[in-house]
């Protein structure tokens, strides 16, 4: 089966769309598929041999914010190339309401196409205004897939159009590194991964409910991964609690496993804008047990709460108390690891892959939606 | 002469625009006939898994008799009945393998796991073609709702095509254990 994706941003900004797209192909190759990708980006780029470019993508303003994207007659010409040499008995197009590589490989696709939406957005006027062309965009794809229920009502809602669910996926074991001694504390090891100066990752909620967790357990101490302005977040900290507190900027893939594997909870007090929570599902595949905002998509990811703790979103009390909770109940936190290891399968390439391709064929049984338009082709 | 050339041009336009949206039409009823085809196959290997399980002495005797006997009646039902024995089949499944625990006790045997993992891909595929399914014929209902395919009867005699409802949730421990 040969399969093109288009991915609708650059291949060498890092983001959860390219990522998946990355871990998706690799998986498609391991298995004998034949796979294309074809993304925004420059030819001297460093890319691996699989990924067809288009050029430097524009930033425009573009649905309330700014996006990086692809379009134009040049664009155009080269998705067309891409699509009549890659012979594809499927193509998968990522992102397809947003104005680039999906959208233009869905009008100019002559065989069955697949689109999987990732964001949960707003309604906006570019939506609105741009409805009618999406309808008749979407009107061509012979499979819709949405990776979160948030995601999925994005479409319903805004767009029109349904979809079918099929999760995010990671490489579970990759995630199952050792442990590093010197993260590790007698009374507990707390996690938190994020932006540091984005709101709604919700460090702040954290940081506010260290205090009352540190007076509780003196030895314990708290990891936080990611890059924002530590100086000024540190000096928030009252000084007595400050020293527990440990910074370690951006971390690696390597480091970010080995601090998940570090730790006794991994913390989510996100407030909200998370559509999916993969980094839930990575702290589960390296087995901290996982305490989060009870948001949908959160809830959704632990499964109502069978493979880790949720409390009310942005209620830093009500954290303290459930991580101290956990601290002090080693038996607790043991079997949130032990339904998590199974649960997290759900979501490892191997499984979401099978699901996949279970619906390329399902496509290409059903056909090709008509070509919009005509012309030759070169 | 001007106003003639403007007519012939009109005219022409609206003849393209009409056979264009007549060939739609066409094309996606051809599509809504292979979906519907996918649908069925996706609900037989879902009854057929069924079967496989029931009759693999995984589960107790009474359990894999029930299973056997929904699953064979979604095989055999026919025509109107259909959607309701696939209704009922799911119904039966959630019964026995809602709960994650449950489902992972059984799994603790590897050719178990196997035949159950089978099933929960193929309770989903069904989920999906159906959904998919529906999403074809729901577009082709909108087509067929604009105006001028109804004045002037695009569609020829093909029947208004229909949504298949019917319940084909996946089993909640099926869903969520698989390994």
């Amino acid at each position: 089966m040969k399969i093109g994706i288009a991915c609708p941003y650059a291949w060498d900004i890092p983001g959860g769309v390219q990522i998946h797209i990355r871990d998706f192909a690799e998986e498609l190759l391991r298995r004998g598929y034949s796979v294309s990708v074809i993304a925004p980006g420059d030819d001297d780029d460093d890319l691996p041999p699989y990924v067809t470019t288009v050029g430097r993508p524009v930033a425009i303003p573009y649905n309330g914010s700014v996006a990086r994207v692809s379009f134009g007659p040049r664009v155009a010409a080269r998705v067309r190339r891409w699509l009549v040499d890659g012979d594809f008995d499927v193509v998968h197009v990522h992102e397809p309401a947003s104005m680039s590589l999906g959208m233009l490989a869905t009008w100019w696709a002559d065989v069955p196409v697949v689109a999987t939406s990732h964001s949960a957005q707003r309604r906006s006027r570019a939506m609105s205004a741009a409805q009618g062309i999406l309808q008749s965009a979407f009107e061509k794809l012979t499979a819709h897939i949405a990776v979160s229920e948030e995601a999925r009502r994005t479409l319903v809602h805004h767009i029109g159009g349904d979809a079918v669910l099929i999760p995010n996926g990671l490489y579970v074991d990759r995630f199952a590194v050792p442990p590093r001694p010197q993260w590790r504390s007698p009374d507990g090891t707390l996690s938190f991964l994020g932006r540091l100066d984005e709101q709604r990752k919700g460090l702040q909620v954290l940081l506010e409910a260290w205090p009352t967790i540190h007076d509780a357990f003196p030895q314990a101490r708290l990891l936080v991964a990611g890059r924002g302005d530590i100086e000024q977040i540190q000096q928030g900290i009252a000084p007595e609690h400050r020293d527990t507190v440990e910074f370690l900027g951006g971390v690696s893939d390597e480091d970010k496993a080995a601090m998940l594997a570090s730790s006794d909870i991994y913390v989510a007090p996100h407030i909200g804008g998370e559509s999916f929570g993969i980094v839930l599902a990575e702290a589960m595949a390296a087995g901290a047990p996982v305490l989060a905002s009870d948001l949908e998509a959160f809830r959704a990811v632990l499964d109502d709460g069978r493979l880790g703790a949720l409390v009310p979103v942005g209620d830093a009390d009500a954290l303290a108390r459930r991580a101290i909770e956990m601290l002090g109940d080693p038996e607790l936190r043991e079997r949130y690891r032990q339904a998590a290891s199974v649960g997290v399968r759900r979501y490892d390439w191997s499984n979401v892959t099978d699901e996949v391709l279970a619906v390329y064929e399902m496509a290409i049984a059903v056909g090709a939606g008509g070509r919009t338009f005509r012309l030759p082709r070169r | 002469m001007e106003w003639l050339f403007i007519v012939i041009a009109v005219l022409v336009a609206l003849g393209v625009y009409l056979s264009w949206t007549a060939g739609r039409l066409d094309r996606r009823h051809a599509r809504i006939d292979k979906s519907r085809a996918v649908l069925e196959a996706e609900f037989l290997r879902r009854s057929g898994c069924v079967l496989d399980v029931a009759s693999s002495g995984l589960l107790d005797p009474a359990t894999s008799v029930i299973l056997a006997d929904a699953a064979s009646r979604a095989r055999t039902a026919s025509g109107s009945e259909r959607d309701q024995a696939e209704s009922d089949l799911t119904a039966v499944l959630t019964a026995v393998f809602d709960d994650p625990d449950d489902v992972a006790e059984l799994r603790s045997d590897p050719s178990a796991a196997a035949a159950l993992d089978e099933l929960a891909m193929a309770c989903r595929r069904a989920a999906h073609a159906r959904r998919f399914h529906n999403e074809l014929v729901l577009g082709a209902v909108r087509l067929r709702r604009k105006v001028l395919v109804r004045w002037l009867r695009l569609a020829g005699y093909a029947p208004m095509p229909e949504t298949v409802e019917l319940d084909d949730r996946v089993p909640h421990g099926l869903d969520a254990a698989r390994n």
